[in-house]
């Protein structure tokens, strides 16, 4: 029965959170001079209103899932891993980079050569953010933080020099890849397989941390590192091999934009994804089942950021507000598991009532 | 920038003027973050409170035609938001890295909602102090046209380095940072003593955003920082802890980012986006360096990544 009321309130806490800063996110529009509740009803009908509009959520929900991976994954070995946009960009880079190399080649090897190419280069690049926290100690945080930065200007140099088109004039773009080696969309919907690559990337995520050996090694680690050491773990290969399947996660996520969004490398690739991911991975308390609803409870956040300019007249950046006190309130009901101990009787309001003085 | 009529000088020239007027914004995100780890929290969320301290200063300066009233309100959103990080982050079970990630969505998320209307006018810029008037060169007056607020934050550092190491408070800060225990065996507030260095080192960010917007590159837009906030996380690294290091630091920092633009004003195009990238690969470079798994830095704050 303990286990029983743990599990209620680890799905309360999270939903009174959530519900919390929904009523925080209406104050602020409220203040901005909007409805709230027209703000609601909008965001409800351009993220979940329609199967048209949902199926916009769920394109959108496919790389945050992904991406979200970059971060859950090393936060299992107690590693906060926030390289996830330049991850992101060096994956679709790669991709891109496959793609033409193997332009000439039968698309389904194309797509798989796209695919393991995104997830080398992302795999490598947090890999590497991996080693220098096992051989020299540099803080994960920091290093893949800049890793970031360095990843952009190598796509920002590569876009606009070595492999730029030269017809890409206003934006300046790689050749793109052949439409028929582009990834298709699931049959009878505008849904590309980008979203199903998500959703097994969880589910195999879910299942490898949870279920096997390597996923006790890595947890057991996550716990308390010496003890691993004297246990005899190898920390520094589970580091590694953690952080490249991390980095490849989010390599894929890159592929998937490139493959079936975008069709080329720009600008275009670094859309946030994966700062998005980082709070898709932090809500979901690290677990990759739970990242891919949240992936798509903020697809559809982001998928309303149009609509809130339409016809409230409120800024893009509302919905960056919005996704940042989420994730305040969010941390902040971190530091309420255990403090009720009527969880006795499944209260779903009351994580909220501390919350008040959360933000405000 | 006229570095055409100096030639090559013109890249040291542009690089000394890149110190100053670039190194501006990360010596006192630098020396805000220093105080707020001496004290044993890290805020990664400087870039939030950066791009807030940029936005009011502006929008304060464009409103009221006062520049300085523009650099206080800068402060003070810096304040509101330490406020929020100081709080927040001492919460048990809360990471204080995350909370960091949180702040600068929704920092930078509160400073482009509010600051959209003030992307088109254009705000009085703080006055600067022309040391080149000697010279007949326009490039050489334009690159020493010197800030009072990095004259400031020239002053700070060295100020700072004396509060921590002479001062009752800067013993407190320094306890409760390397060694919380002892803090409270001393009867030191651990919770209020934090509270207040992370507030103190947000409002210096605050300004430093002021500095972005009101002096160079003197505009407000949404890509008016490059990630000063979060690099200066790394930067207090590199500089030990110690704030008279952080100056300098600031000042390679600024100096490298000036590196892609001055190559390109006298013809190396090639690369310019990697030159642009120096300052990021420097840090990675000094942290590979520097940092060893065989000990801890020197003048790291014990408690600093600890639950404690």
């Amino acid at each position: 029965m303990v286990a029983h009321r743990k599990t209620l309130e680890s799905i309360c806490i999270p939903v009174g959170a959530l519900a919390f800063s929904l009523v925080l996110f209406g104050a602020f529009c409220a203040a901005a001079g909007a409805n709230p509740f027209g703000v609601y009803a909008s965001i409800w009908k351009a993220a979940f209103g329609s199967w048209s509009t949902f199926q916009n959520t769920l394109i959108r929900a496919s790389p945050l899932m992904l991406s979200a991976l970059c971060t859950a994954l090393p936060a299992r070995l107690g590693l906060v891993i926030i390289g996830n946009e330049g991850a992101l960009v060096v994956g679709g880079l790669g991709a891109v980079a496959a793609g033409l190399a193997l332009s000439t080649a039968p698309p389904t090897v194309v797509q798989i050569g796209m695919a393991l190419a995104g997830m080398a280069a992302g795999g490598l690049w947090i890999g590497a953010v991996g080693a220098l926290r096992h051989y020299r100690a540099v803080n994960e945080t920091i290093s893949s933080l800049l890793m970031n930065y360095i990843a952009i200007a190598l796509l920002n140099h590569l876009v606009g020099g070595p492999m730029r088109d030269p017809s890409s004039l206003n934006k300046p773009s790689t050749y793109p890849i052949a439409e028929i080696n582009m990834l298709g969309s699931i049959p009878g919907t505008r849904i590309h397989y980008g979203l199903i690559y998500g959703l097994i990337a969880c589910a195999i995520a879910y299942f490898l941390i949870q279920r096997t050996t390597f996923g006790f090694a890595a947890r057991t680690a996550g716990g308390n590192i010496r003890a691993a050491r004297i246990a005899g773990l190898p920390v520094g290969k589970l580091t590694m091999a953690i952080c490249f399947l991390a980095g490849s996660c989010a390599g894929l996520a890159g592929m998937v934009e490139v493959a079936a969004v975008h069709g080329r490398a720009n600008e275009s690739l670094n859309a946030n994804y994966g700062y998005g991911g980082i709070l898709v991975a932090f809500i979901a308390r690290h677990n990759p089942l739970a990242a891919a609803l949240v992936s798509i409870m903020l697809g559809g956040i982001l998928a309303s950021g149009g609509i809130l300019q339409r016809s409230h007249n409120l800024p893009d950046a509302t919905v960056l507000v919005f996704q940042g006190l989420v994730f305040l309130v969010v941390l902040f009901s971190e530091s309420l598991y255990g403090k009720f101990a009527i969880f006795k009787e499944p209260i779903v309001k009351a994580p909220s009532a501390p919350a008040v003085t959360a933000v405000v | 920038m006229a570095t055409e009529a100096l030639g090559w000088w013109g890249v040291p020239l542009a690089i000394a003027a890149g110190m100053m007027r670039g190194g501006t914004p990360f010596l006192f995100v630098s020396l805000g973050e220093c105080l707020t780890e001496k004290s044993g929290k890290i805020n990664l969320g400087l870039e939030g409170t950066l791009l807030m301290g940029a936005m009011s200063a502006y929008a304060i300066s464009y409103l009221t035609g006062s520049p300085w009233l523009g650099v206080i309100a800068a402060g003070l959103a810096g304040v509101i938001f330490g406020l929020i990080h100081g709080w927040l982050s001492q919460q048990p079970r809360v990471n204080d890295v995350a909370v960091g990630i949180a702040m600068i969505i929704f920092g930078s998320g509160i400073a482009f909602f509010l600051g959209k209307p003030f992307i088109q006018p254009s705000a009085p810029q703080l006055a600067t102090i022309n040391l080149g008037a000697w010279s007949s060169l326009p490039p050489v007056q334009s690159a020493l046209q010197i800030s009072p607020l990095f004259l400031l934050g020239v002053a700070i550092a060295p100020l700072m380095h004396w509060f921590f190491q002479s001062t009752r408070w800067g013993l407190f800060i320094r306890a409760v940072g390397d060694s919380p225990e002892a803090a409270r065996a001393m009867g030191v507030s651990i919770f209020k003593v934090r509270m207040l260095s992370v507030v103190a080192g947000s409002f210096l960010a605050g300004i430093g955003g002021a500095s972005l917007s009101l002096y160079y590159p003197g505009l407000w837009s949404e890509r008016v920082s490059s990630g000063q906030g979060l690099m200066a996380v790394a930067l207090v690294i590199f500089a030990h802890w110690n704030p008279i290091q952080c100056l300098w630091a600031s000042l390679l920092f600024g100096g490298a980012q000036a590196l892609g633009p001055a190559l390109q004003s006298v013809g190396i195009e090639q690369g310019y986006y990697l030159f642009n990238a120096a300052p990021y690969v420097l840090t990675l470079l000094i942290m590979i360096i520097t940092c060893s798994p065989k000990r801890t830095l020197s003048g790291a704050p014990g408690a600093l990544g600890t639950d404690t």
